[in-house]
C-alpha cells in the first residue's frame, strides 16, 4: 500500500496479503468474518529508543469493512459539518478532521473503553470513534441540548465520559499535562490500563509538554503521547515552527515512534505496541505523520500556505479511506458496489442525524448559570430583547 | 549603513523613549483616510516598525498577515527579520519579548487571541512587570507591547471570546490600554510601542472590520493615561472602554429620549487610569455607572467604582451602577444573556437617575 512512497513497486503486488499469513479462500470469505487475516503496513515504523513493532498486522474482512464504513461516516461527517457551518447552523469555532481519519479508528481498535484519550479540540471524530453518536454531535455543534455537551461545549469541547473520552480541550497543548494525571490514578488503580493524550504538531513546541513528558517519564506513568503531525500549526508549515520536526524524538529520554497515520493498520499496531510497552516501561511517544484537508479552522481555506497540488496528492496517494477501500477490494471481501452501498447509507445516516439535531430544543436559558460551581451563584439575567425571559436560577 | 544609523540615533534623540512626544490630534497635512480598526492597526504597525528599526513585529502566524489580517504585507515591507512567526508558544512569545526589549529594543508581540494570553501571565506578571523594579532600574522591557485582540464577536464562544483586562490591571508594573476606534487605536498603540514601559493592548476584534471612521495618515499619538469624555452631560456618568462604548453610547441616545442627560467617558487607559477626570465628572452628574464585558466580580468597574465612592462619597445621589458580563464562563449559546446589552445599560441608568 505504499502507493506514493514507494513508486517502483506495482501498488496492486503491495496490495495483495502475504501468503504466508493468509488463511482464507477467496472469495468464499462472508462479509463478517472475523478471521484472522494479516496486512503488512506500507511504510516501516521508525523508533526512538525502542524496537518497532512487527509490520504485519493482524486483522480481519470485518475489521477492514467496520474501518471502510467508520472513516467514511467521519468524513462524511466532518464535511456536513463544513455545509452547516457555511449556513450559520454552526457557530462558534470549527475545526475538521477530514484527512486524519486512520488515528480516530486505528487507535481505538488496539484499546479498549477503560484507557483514556485527551485530544485538543479537533474532537469531533475521536468522540465519535469513543462510541459517540451522529446526533450527539450535530446537536452539540448546533448548540442543542441532545448535544454531548448538552450544548453547552460547541465543537471543541466535547466529552464522553462512559467511553473514556476526557475532552475537548480549547488551548493549545494545555490537555497534555492532564493527561498525566489521568494516567497516574490509572497506575495508582493498577487496572492495567492507559492514557492516550493528543496533541498537534503545532502544540509540540508548547512548554507545557515538556513538563509533561518529564513527569510521565520521571513516575513511569502509562501515557501516551500522540503527535498527530498533520504538518500545519494552525497557518505554519512544521519547519518553520520546529528546529526538530522529527516529533517521535522530541522527548529524548523518552522512547518514541514514528507511524504512518494515514493507515488505520499501521496505527492499530503501534496503538497496540505502545500500550504494552506503557504498561511496562513508562511513556512512549507516537508520531503519527497524516493530515488534514481542511484548512485549521472554518476561517482558514487552508489554501494560502501549501499548494492545492500538495493537497490533492495526499488524497490521491495516501487518502486513509482508499487505503482501507483498496485492501477490501484487492483481498475480495467487498465489491465496489457494496462499498459504494456503504457509502450512501453513511450520507443517509448523517442527514438523519442533522434532521434530528435540528429539532432538538436550545438548552433552557437558566442552563446558563448551571454547573459553574457545584450549585448555582444567585445570579440571573435576560437576553439582549427585553422580550425574552428573564433566566431563572437552578 | 552609516545613512541608517544616523538616521536611528536621530530618530532615538528626537524621540528616545519618549515621553515627551508632542501629540497631534486631528487631520494632518497629510490628510486623513477611512479606515477600519484593523488597517488602523495595520498603519500604526507599519509606522512604528519605518520610524524605528529597532522595532520588531512577531507572533502566530504574524508573517502571513495574521489570523485577523492585522499585520499585512508587513512582512514584504520590512523583511522576515523584522516580522515574523513564532511557533505556537505564548510563554516563550513573551519571555522572548521581555529579552528583546531588554536590549534596547520595541517588540511588539501579537498573542493571537486574549483567550490564549494566560500560558504567557508568568511572564507577564512575574518577569516583565518587575524587571525595572527588582533590578534597581538596571534593566527593564518597557520596549514590550503585547497586541491582544479581545472579547465578544457574536459566537466565539468559550475560547474566543473572553475579556481578561482585570487580571493584569492588578499587576502594579505594566500598563493596560485598549482602544475604541480605528482613530484612537492608531494613536494609542503607536504611544504603547514607544512608551518606556511594558504595555498590554487589547483590541477590540468585535470592531476590527466593523468600525471605520477618518484616521489620519500620518504619525500621531494619543496620550496614555488620560481619559477623554466623549459625550457631555449632566445627569449621571458613564464609564467605559473599547467595544463597550459603542453599546453604552446607543445607551445613551435611548436615555436622552427619555429626557435624561448621559455623560460618557472613555477610561482608554486602565492601569495607570485616569481618575481625575471621571472624579470631576462625578463631581458634576452625582451619578456613576460603569459598564465592561468582562464578569462583573473583581472585574476592573469594581476598582473604579470603590475610587470613586472614595473620592465623591458625599456627592454621590445613588449607589454606584455596574453593568457587565455574568459571572459565568463565556457561553456559546446564551452570549446574548451574557452580555452587557443596551436594554441593561439604559435600565441601569434609569434606576440610578430615579434612586
Amino acid at each position: 500500500m505504499a502507493l506514493s512512497r514507494v513508486s517502483s513497486s506495482s501498488p496492486s503486488i503491495l496490495l495483495k496479503p502475504l501468503s504466508s499469513y493468509l488463511s482464507l479462500r477467496r472469495r468464499s470469505v462472508s462479509s463478517s468474518s472475523t478471521d484472522p487475516l494479516t496486512v503488512e503496513t506500507s511504510l516501516p515504523f521508525t523508533a526512538h529508543r525502542c524496537d518497532e513493532p512487527s509490520r504485519a498486522v493482524e486483522t480481519s474482512a470485518a475489521e477492514l469493512l467496520s474501518f471502510f464504513r467508520d472513516m467514511a461516516l467521519m468524513r462524511r461527517m466532518e464535511i456536513a459539518a463544513d455545509s452547516l457551518y457555511k449556513a450559520k447552523l454552526i457557530r462558534g469555532f470549527c475545526h475538521l478532521y477530514d484527512g486524519q481519519e486512520a488515528v480516530a479508528v486505528g487507535m481505538e481498535a488496539a484499546i479498549t473503553r477503560k484507557d483514556c484519550i485527551i485530544t485538543a479540540y479537533r474532537d469531533h471524530c475521536t468522540f465519535l470513534s469513543r462510541g459517540g453518536t451522529l446526533l450527539e454531535v450535530f446537536a452539540e455543534l448546533m448548540g442543542r441540548r441532545d448535544g454531548c455537551s448538552k450544548g453547552k461545549g460547541g465543537s471543541m469541547h466535547f466529552y464522553r465520559k462512559e467511553g473514556g473520552f476526557y475532552g475537548g480541550h480549547g488551548i493549545v497543548g494545555a490537555q497534555v499535562p492532564l493527561g498525566c494525571g489521568l494516567a497516574f490514578a490509572q497506575k495508582y488503580c493498577k487496572d492495567e490500563n492507559v492514557t492516550f493524550s493528543l496533541y498537534g504538531d503545532g502544540a509540540a513546541n508548547q512548554g507545557q509538554l515538556f513538563e509533561a513528558l518529564n513527569i510521565s517519564a520521571l513516575w513511569d506513568l502509562p501515557s501516551i503521547l500522540v503527535c498527530e503531525n498533520n504538518h500545519y500549526g494552525m497557518g505554519t508549515a512544521e519547519w518553520r515552527a520546529a528546529k526538530s520536526p522529527a516529533y517521535y524524538k522530541r522527548g529524548d529520554y523518552v522512547p518514541g515512534l514514528k507511524v504512518d497515520g494515514m493507515d488505520a493498520l499501521a496505527v492499530k499496531q503501534a496503538c497496540k505496541f505502545a500500550k504494552e510497552f506503557a504498561l511496562k516501561n513508562g511513556p512512549i511517544i507516537l508520531e503519527m505523520d497524516t493530515y488534514r484537508y481542511h484548512g485549521h479552522s472554518m476561517s482558514d481555506p487552508g489554501s494560502t500556505y501549501r499548494t492545492r497540488d500538495e493537497i490533492s496528492g495526499v488524497r490521491q496517494e495516501r487518502d486513509p479511506i482508499e487505503r482501507v477501500r483498496k485492501l477490501l477490494l484487492s483481498h475480495e471481501i467487498s465489491t465496489e458496489k457494496e462499498l459504494k452501498d456503504t457509502e450512501k447509507e453513511v450520507r443517509k445516516e448523517v442527514d438523519e442525524a442533522i434532521a434530528k439535531a435540528k429539532e432538538s430544543q436550545m438548552p433552557d436559558p437558566s442552563d446558563l448559570f448551571k454547573n459553574v460551581y457545584v450549585k448555582g451563584l444567585g445570579v440571573e439575567a435576560r437576553g439582549a430583547d427585553r422580550k425574552e425571559v428573564i433566566a431563572t436560577l437552578p | 549603513m552609516s545613512t541608517k544609523f544616523g538616521r536611528l540615533v536621530s530618530l532615538v534623540c528626537k524621540r528616545g523613549f519618549s515621553i515627551s512626544t508632542s501629540v497631534q490630534k486631528g487631520a494632518s497635512e497629510q490628510g486623513v483616510k477611512s479606515l477600519n480598526l484593523c488597517s488602523a492597526i495595520n498603519q500604526a504597525l507599519q509606522i512604528a516598525l519605518d520610524s524605528d528599526p529597532r522595532s520588531y513585529v512577531f507572533g502566530e502566524d504574524v508573517s502571513f498577515g495574521g489570523v485577523f489580517r492585522c499585520t499585512a504585507g508587513l512582512a514584504d515591507q520590512f523583511g522576515k527579520k523584522r516580522v515574523f512567526n513564532t511557533p505556537l508558544c505564548e510563554q516563550g512569545i513573551v519571555g522572548f519579548g521581555i529579552g528583546l526589549a531588554a536590549m534596547g529594543n520595541r517588540a511588539i508581540a501579537e498573542i493571537q487571541f486574549a483567550d490564549y494570553i494566560f500560558p504567557a501571565f508568568d511572564q507577564i506578571v512575574n518577569e516583565a512587570a518587575k524587571f525595572r523594579y527588582r533590578s534597581g532600574n538596571q534593566f527593564n522591557c518597557g520596549g514590550l507591547t503585547i497586541r491582544t485582540p479581545y472579547g465578544a464577536v457574536g459566537h466565539g464562544g468559550h475560547y474566543h471570546s473572553q475579556s481578561p483586562e482585570a487580571f493584569f490591571c492588578h499587576v502594579p508594573g505594566i500598563k493596560v490600554v485598549i482602544p475604541r476606534s480605528p482613530r484612537q487605536a492608531k494613536g494609542l498603540l503607536l504611544s504603547c510601542i514607544r512608551d518606556p514601559n511594558p504595555i498590554v493592548f487589547f483590541e477590540p476584534k468585535w470592531l476590527y472590520r466593523l468600525a471605520v471612521e477618518e484616521v489620519p495618515e500620518d504619525d500621531y499619538m494619543l496620550p496614555l493615561s488620560e481619559a477623554e469624555v466623549i459625550r457631555e452631560g449632566s445627569d449621571i456618568t458613564l464609564v467605559g472602554w473599547g467595544a463597550q462604548l459603542s453599546i453604552m453610547k446607543e445607551a445613551c441616545l435611548d436615555a436622552e429620549k427619555e429626557g435624561i442627560s448621559c455623560e460618557l467617558i472613555d477610561l482608554k487607559t486602565l492601569i495607570p487610569w485616569d481618575k481625575e477626570t471621571v472624579e470631576a465628572s462625578v463631581n458634576k452628574t452625582g451619578r456613576l455607572l460603569v459598564s465592561h464585558e468582562a464578569p462583573i466580580t473583581g472585574g476592573f468597574g469594581a476598582e473604579v467604582s470603590a475610587s470613586i465612592v472614595e473620592r465623591c462619597f458625599s456627592r454621590l445621589e445613588a449607589p454606584v451602577a455596574r453593568v457587565c458580563g455574568l459571572d459565568t464562563p463565556f457561553p456559546l449559546v446564551f452570549e446574548p444573556f451574557y452580555m452587557p446589552t443596551k436594554n441593561k445599560i439604559l435600565d441601569a441608568i434609569k434606576s440610578t437617575v430615579k434612586y
